[in-house]
């Protein structure tokens, strides 16, 4: 049994049909990712997962339960954790209570404090940047700061939406070779990216998503492969 | 990776740190009280000494040092009114980005609760046996739970179901129910006995405290008193405030507060309760106003089911003028337009050798500064805070 699996679902925004019947797994332990153009509906899929947006038709279930008519932070107290679009950080709290935040239905003080010591073995600049306001950081720090947040949840599934945006090429690496790591530390990841080879590349398998349909899947070396997304998405011809 | 045993100091919030998320944005609000007291009491030397000459019958410097203790007194007890009302606009605001206009009502029926508490316990016969603090706390208390879920009981009502509605119409339903509460607690209190002029019976508080004599000439001195009742309010008003602070500032809760008053959407995405954080909210609110609407009644001793449109009204004002959305900028900007109003208030007339005399020129100054503040600075005194949302 898949981990997290869509089934056609359905989501509109007032009368756009912004997913058409998507329909995809992820199985516990993948990196799995969603490519595609601007306005595909990547992130109409990761916001309708975490429950802010509601299929119209069609199941989305997590671990054996159906999780699609749940409101958000119900979804996120089974384990479903998401790092926005944008990064989404609270720019007037700080750096500790941003990542607190995260944490926000967990009681185990001492786990809690385990995992801000996780974060910052990650990254060591939030611990510098520790009572500082969110709204004072970088760009990657930032990030940073948005994908540590989503993991002081402890997720089951950590879901990164463009984690790569706006961010210099050097940075964008770095971020990469954490959410691998990341994963090798035993978190599941349905990764959403712009970037698509660099999604393909740390990815387990992947799906090509286009206005609101998946086109394509496979493993992320047979989409790097494949002509058509060589040609579509990698800028190759 | 290796995971720390034992985790470092860095990661637990120390007694340290709390104390300094809660008497910080205090201490900036002490800064501002002590700061407006003393502009305003300057100026208004300085405008008697400028006006000496005008006036024959009174030395005007004398005359306004010797009311001036009184006058900032006054405008502290004016200024924490103010200040706990305008909490309620502006936490409202900072969550929902809404003004709730029934609060100046949610005010009234805390004290119309304080009234009807007074009264239970007057012909019961054991008011007047009660210690003065303990009845304070009581009847606080109980005003404090009335307008509190009155809050939480409109928000469910009369607000959530506007969620997703254009902005006019929340606001047309919170003019609505402050009708509604004007008219329910005149049927109410007539209806009870309480009386639509209500008294607001109270254990004796005692006399005024003296606290020195002012010496006006060689065989006349003025007291300096200072009224057990004010006293009480400004008490009462700044531990509310350390708690509010404390709330807000120092627990998860509050952090909640301010994550859902930042960013909606990503505060559910952490795993908040949107709805549970927002009617959280209007309960702080409501028991606030609560609380200022018990302690407006011990002060003035008799309340009616209109009694909190002006103070609601100032209150916004406040809120305003502080920054709205903005919890610090509440106190400090009730407590700047308390003493202002003080000020005028007693000083108006004194100045214009009665030309301009009453207390109604206290309200022109709240309203006009309300339209200034919309016209030339919308953000507020602390207006930093009130960025737009992205």
């Amino acid at each position: 049994m898949a981990l997290l699996e869509l089934k056609n679902v359905h989501t509109y925004y007032g009368n756009i049909h912004a997913l058409k019947g998507v329909s995809f797994s992820v199985e516990k332990g993948e990196i799995v990712t969603l490519i595609g153009a601007n306005g595909a509906g990547k992130s109409t899929t990761l916001r309708t997962i975490s429950g802010l947006l509601t299929p119209r038709q069609g199941e989305i279930w997590f671990e054996g339960q159906r999780i699609d008519r749940l409101p958000p932070h119900e979804i996120v107290a089974r384990g479903v954790l998401q790092s926005p679009e944008g990064r989404r950080i609270f720019p007037r709290l700080t750096v500790r209570e941003n990542l607190e935040m995260g944490a926000y239905q967990r009681k185990d003080k001492e786990g809690i404090a385990q995992d801000m010591e996780r974060v910052f073995a990650l990254f060591p600049r939030l611990k510098e940047r520790l009572n500082q306001k969110g709204g004072t950081l970088s760009g990657g720090e930032q990030q940073m700061l948005a994908i540590g947040r989503a993991l002081m949840g402890r997720p089951r599934v950590l879901l990164l939406d463009e984690p790569s945006m706006g961010l210099a090429p050097v940075l964008v690496e770095q971020i990469f070779d954490i959410i691998r790591e990341i994963n090798q530390q035993g978190t599941t990841i349905l990764l959403v990216e712009q970037n698509a080879r660099l999604a393909l590349s740390i990815a387990h398998r992947g799906y090509v998503l286009e206005t609101g349909r998946i086109v394509l899947s496979g493993t992320g070396q047979e989409l790097a492969n494949n002509p058509q997304v060589k040609a579509a998405y990698l800028g190759e011809h | 990776m290796a995971v720390a045993a034992i985790p470092t100091p860095i990661v637990r919030r120390t007694l340290r740190m709390t104390l300094a998320s809660v008497f910080g944005p205090l201490g900036q609000v002490f800064l501002f009280v002590v700061g407006s007291a003393v502009v305003l009491s300057v100026v208004t030397v300085l405008i008697a000494v400028l006006l000496r000459g005008t006036r024959t019958d009174v030395d005007l410097v004398q005359a306004t040092l010797v009311i001036l203790p009184q006058v900032l007194i006054d405008g502290l007890v004016r200024g924490f009114l103010f200040a706990t009302i305008a909490l309620g606009y502006t936490m409202v605001y900072g969550v929902l980005e809404f003004i709730n206009f029934a609060h100046g009502e949610i005010f009234m029926v805390g004290a119309f609760a304080g009234a009807a508490f007074g009264s239970v316990l007057a012909s019961s016969g054991v008011l007047s046996a009660l210690p003065v603090p303990l009845y304070v706390v009581v009847a606080v208390l109980v005003g404090m739970a009335v307008s509190g879920l009155l809050a939480v009981s409109i928000e469910r009502v009369a607000y959530r179901p506007l969620r997703g509605a254009p902005r006019l119409v929340p606001l047309i339903s919170a003019i609505g129910v402050s009708l509604l509460l004007q008219d329910a607690v005149r049927l109410i209190a007539n209806l009870s006995g309480l009386g639509f002029n209500a008294r607001f019976q109270t254990p004796n508080f005692g006399p005024p405290i003296r606290l020195a004599e002012i010496p006006v000439s060689p065989d006349r001195a003025i007291p300096l008193i200072l009224d057990v009742r004010a006293l009480t309010f400004i008490i009462a008003a700044i531990l509310m405030l350390i708690g509010l602070n404390y709330l807000v500032n120092a627990t998860k809760l509050g952090t909640a507060i301010r994550a859902v008053a930042q960013d909606r959407p990503t505060a559910s995405l952490m795993g908040i309760n949107v709805n549970q954080i927002i009617a959280l909210t209007f309960l702080i609110g409501g028991a606030l106003g609560g609380a200022a609407g018990v302690l407006f009644g011990i002060r003035v001793g008799t309340v009616n089911p209109y009694v909190g449109f002006l103070p609601g009204l100032k209150a916004f004002t406040a809120a305003v003028l502080g920054g709205i959305g903005n919890i610090p900028g509440a106190m400090v900007g009730g407590i700047v337009l308390g003493f202002l109003e003080a000020f005028v208030a007693s000083y108006l007339s004194l100045m214009t050798a009665g030309a301009f005399s009453g207390a109604s020129y206290a309200d022109i100054v709240a309203f006009g500064i309300l339209i200034l503040i919309l016209i030339f600075k919308p953000s507020g005194l602390l207006g930093e805070a009130v960025s737009q949302k992205v």
